[in-house]
């Protein structure tokens, strides 16, 4: 048989596209790093000050704060008491509007894990709470993304990015009002947003339910919030912007532009939707969530063990790499549909291609890491943040995977796709974020988390709670894709077989909500300066860790003795 | 701080991406999908459909069914199951905001008209899934209807249940919403021929009909 004429041509067209878009990214990193590698590996030492490298930081652990210094390595590294001021500028500069996005998420974390846990044992119990249309599983469950997606992870990414921007720039925030304003509004538009949803006012598309009268709200929020970002970085004290800056502050800008195209009303049509829902649907993702994630991972893995990153040019490449790639892989969601072949074809090449960011962020976070899992284990930051970046090397991989047609075919309409988004949205974001809270929260308060028990607690529950979500469901999913495709089988046999599978997810998934539960609980626990604070400044905790001038003679004693 | 070389180049590079970006995925298929025809045997939606495609948005069906049945060299199950042919770009002609779903935690339903044109099957199913599949976890929906003690008024519109799920001296009666999603649901019908690729259904119909 020959082939036909047409897919020839087609396959040509595409081919060509692809080589030009892999030039002009060529190019274009080029362009951008004209003086960009030349920071030789020193740009990674911006985060700390000049003798301080091999000096651990965590906040969250004051107990063994010295096992963690142990864990890390000894060192005669020093903060001098000017430098530190500097920081504690930057921190101060930037606790209130912090703490406002920080205490927002946490309210609406407990708001997305109540909808999600009844969303979930109603797919096993579909008799529960149908009497008013707002618990109807259509609505809770849109509730649930809603809330979680723009509440809980945008709140705290935005906060977490508040609070680093003075830290990475060295100099105080500028223009906090906004902030206020920005938080206002949003939570405000927020709140009527999944209000409108519950009572059955919708958009209709996937990610972007909430009626868009309100959505324009949404959008003079986020860049009010951004705002600071622009302002803090036009007045920068420092040379040079470190890795996180270029991460989080191309996020803050593409955000807005995403949120406000994506809600034009009547401008979008039939199939044509559906490739800017997934535009926007998966630009959220890449565009949003993951460059804001990798962002704080980049700064507090290293910050935390006192080491710099690995290789610091390895992290700008992925970043450009990961801007390029991430940005084109939309139609990866309708394999299969009815849309241009082109458009899905680039979107699974951008997706396969997407290893090579993924990859750079997977040696480098290894390599920082590497040697000293042992800080693991004494670092609540850590820990999170640590396996947050694993997860999303994880989530990534199996994503290049699922994007393949042949893999796509069974998993596409499946729980499968909903446990990778887990893996995404929580194994990798909302890992990274508590574990950016818990270094964050003793800075801004000037207190300590009050109980380390309850640390422990939040980490193994949703530890647990997640490995059971995400494997039930990974195998639930596959088989209810493989009974799908076989038509000798009953359709209803693809329900039946994911029964146990959405159980264990329900079970899961309490263990997650309890671990929520603990962990807000905790963070208003020390936002009220709950308990004795242990020592006067966290700066200097117990065990004579050496974070300022006069502590190291301390730290000196401490190591000979 | 040297003219804030860096700054700039955040702000055109983080441009240029998003530009590429939304020129891939939505510009391009904007331009190539606009002067798509609808089919002729395609009918716009009625009032009392669009009225009831309002509410399959609003009670969020699309999170659980799909409106995209595969093509069978990539999925042959989909056409098998009766879900029907391949569906393409002209079958949404007049879908303003899109509902092919990304779920299929139920049947796909592009035509599920041409399947179940049954009024009162479907009632009967939204109000009790059920009572039609045993084992199906799709939510059931009585707030849709109203539970009537003793007989039905005039112009009623009553849902007949299969004899184990009736309650005696109950009469179950459909509201306007369910009756318009039904409406809705009995109009999803993409079963007649349709050209293949996107060039072809960029001609217009009519002199392609004359042709025949
Ligand atoms: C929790 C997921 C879920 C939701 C939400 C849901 N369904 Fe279903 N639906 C199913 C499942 C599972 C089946 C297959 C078993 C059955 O027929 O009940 C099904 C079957 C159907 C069928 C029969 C399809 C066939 O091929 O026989 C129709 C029609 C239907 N659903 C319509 C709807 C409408 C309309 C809504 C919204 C008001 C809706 N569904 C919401 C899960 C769901
Ligand atoms: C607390 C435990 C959680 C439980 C029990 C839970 C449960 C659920 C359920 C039942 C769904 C609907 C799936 C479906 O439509 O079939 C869902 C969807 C989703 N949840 Fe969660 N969730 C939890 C936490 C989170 C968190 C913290 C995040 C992200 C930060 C998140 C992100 C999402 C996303 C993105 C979807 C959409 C998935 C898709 O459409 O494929 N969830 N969740
Ligand atoms: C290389 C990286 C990745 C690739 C190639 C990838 C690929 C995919 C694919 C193909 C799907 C669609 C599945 C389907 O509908 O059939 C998907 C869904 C999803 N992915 Fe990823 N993924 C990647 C990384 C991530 C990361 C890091 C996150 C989280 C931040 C994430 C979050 C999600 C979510 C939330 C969905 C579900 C969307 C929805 O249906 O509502 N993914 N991904």
């Amino acid at each position: 048989m020959n082939p036909s004429p047409m897919i020839d041509s087609t396959s040509l067209v595409l081919l060509l596209a692809f080589s030009v878009s892999v030039l002009g990214l060529f190019v274009f990193i080029w362009s951008m790093s004209n003086g960009f590698f030349n920071t030789k590996e020193s740009g990674s030492h911006i985060i700390f000050e000049k003798d301080e490298i091999g000096l651990v930081e965590d906040p969250a652990t004051s107990q063994s704060s010295h096992e963690l210094q142990d864990a890390a390595g000894k060192t005669d590294a020093s903060l001098s008491a000017a430098e530190l001021d500097d920081r504690l500028i930057a921190d101060k500069s930037s606790a209130i509007p912090a703490f406002v996005c920080l205490l927002a998420s946490v309210c609406w974390l407990i708001i997305g894990s109540a909808a999600a846990i009844v969303s979930s044992i109603k797919l096993h119990n579909p008799d529960w709470l149908v009497d008013s249309a707002w618990m109807t599983f259509g609505r809770l469950r849109t509730i649930h993304l809603n809330s979680i997606i723009y509440g809980w992870a945008s709140m705290a990414g935005i906060g977490v990015s508040l609070w680093l921007i003075p830290r990475l720039l060295k100099t105080p925030l500028v223009g906090a009002k906004f902030v206020y304003w920005g938080a206002m509004i949003w939570h405000v538009a927020l709140m009527c947003g999944v209000t409108a949803i519950g009572l059955g006012y919708t958009d209709g598309m996937e990610w972007l339910e909430m009626p868009w009268e309100i959505d324009i709200f949404i959008v003079i929020g986020g860049a009010l919030m951004g705002l600071p970002l622009f302002l803090t970085l036009m007045n920068r004290k420092v040379d040079h912007l470190y890795v996180s800056v270029w991460y989080i502050g191309a996020a803050l800008i593409w955000f807005p532009i995403l949120f406000f195209v994506a809600n034009i009303p009547h401008l979008y049509f039939g199939v044509q939707g559906a490739a800017m829902n997934w535009w926007y649907g998966h630009n959220a993702l890449g565009l949003w969530f993951t460059p804001i994630g990798l962002g704080a991972a980049y700064y507090f893995i290293p910050k935390v063990l006192g080491r710099p990153i690995y290789s610091y040019n390895l992290s700008l490449l992925g970043f450009w790499c990961l801007a390029f790639f991430y940005s084109q892989v939309g139609g990866h969601h309708l394999i299969g549909g009815p849309l241009p072949t082109w458009m899905v074809t680039l979107s699974i090449v951008q997706s396969v291609m997407m290893i090579i960011p993924v990859f750079a962020v997977a040696v480098n976070h290894h390599m920082t890491v590497g040697g000293n899992f042992k800080a693991v284990l004494h670092s609540p930051t850590l820990r999170f943040i640590v396996l947050g970046s694993m997860l999303y090397v994880a989530a990534s991989i199996q994503g290049s995977l699922e994007a393949l047609r042949s893999v796509n075919v069974i998993t596409h309409f499946t729980h499968y796709t909903v446990a990778h988004a887990h893996l995404g949205m929580y194994g990798f974001f909302t890992m990274v974020m508590f574990g950016s809270i818990y270094f964050i929260m003793p800075r801004i308060v000037g207190w300590e988390w009050p109980h380390p028990w309850m640390i422990s607690a939040h980490f193994w529950l949703v530890s647990v709670g997640f490995a059971i979500y995400f494997i039930g469901l990974t195998i639930g999913g596959w088989l209810q894709g493989l009974a799908m495709l076989d038509a000798s089988k009953p359709f209803i046999d693809s329900v039946t077989v994911t029964l146990p599978y959405l159980k264990a997810r329900s079970v899961g998934g309490s263990f997650m909500v309890l671990g929520h539960i603990i962990f807000v609980v905790h963070f208003f626990l020390i936002s009220l300066r709950y308990g004795s604070k242990k020592e006067p400044a966290l700066l200097i905790p117990k065990v004579n860790i050496p974070f300022i001038k006069d502590a190291k003679v301390a730290a000196k004693e401490l190591k000979r003795g | 701080m040297a003219g804030h070389i860096d700054e700039k180049k955040l702000v055109i590079g983080a441009l240029v991406i998003i530009a590429v970006s939304s020129l891939a995925l939505v510009i391009m298929p904007y331009v190539q999908l606009k002067h798509i025809e609808a089919p002729a045997a395609l009918k716009p939606y009625t009032d009392v459909q669009a009225k009831g495609r309002q509410v399959y948005m609003s009670l969020g069906c699309v999170y659980c069914h799909s409106q995209q049945p595969r093509d069978p060299k990539f999925a042959p199950a989909d056409e098998k199951r009766g879900w029907g042919r391949a569906s393409t770009a002209a079958d949404y002609a007049y879908d303003q905001v899109h509902l092919l779903g990304t779920m299929r935690t139920g049947p796909d339903l592009l035509n599920i008209g041409a399947r179940q044109p049954s009024q009162d099957w479907h009632l009967g199913h939204l109000y009790q899934p059920r009572a039609y599949m045993p084992g199906s976890i799709m939510p059931a929906f009585p707030f849709l209807f109203i539970e009537r003690k003793g007989a039905a008024k005039p112009g009623d519109v009553v849902v007949n249940l299969p004899p184990d799920y009736k309650k005696p001296g109950i009469t179950i009666v459909a509201t306007t919403d369910a009756v318009n999603l039904v409406e809705y649901l009995k109009s999803l019908d993409r079963t007649y021929p349709i050209k293949k690729t996107i060039a072809e259904s960029l001609t217009t119909d009519k002199p392609a009909a004359a042709a025949k």
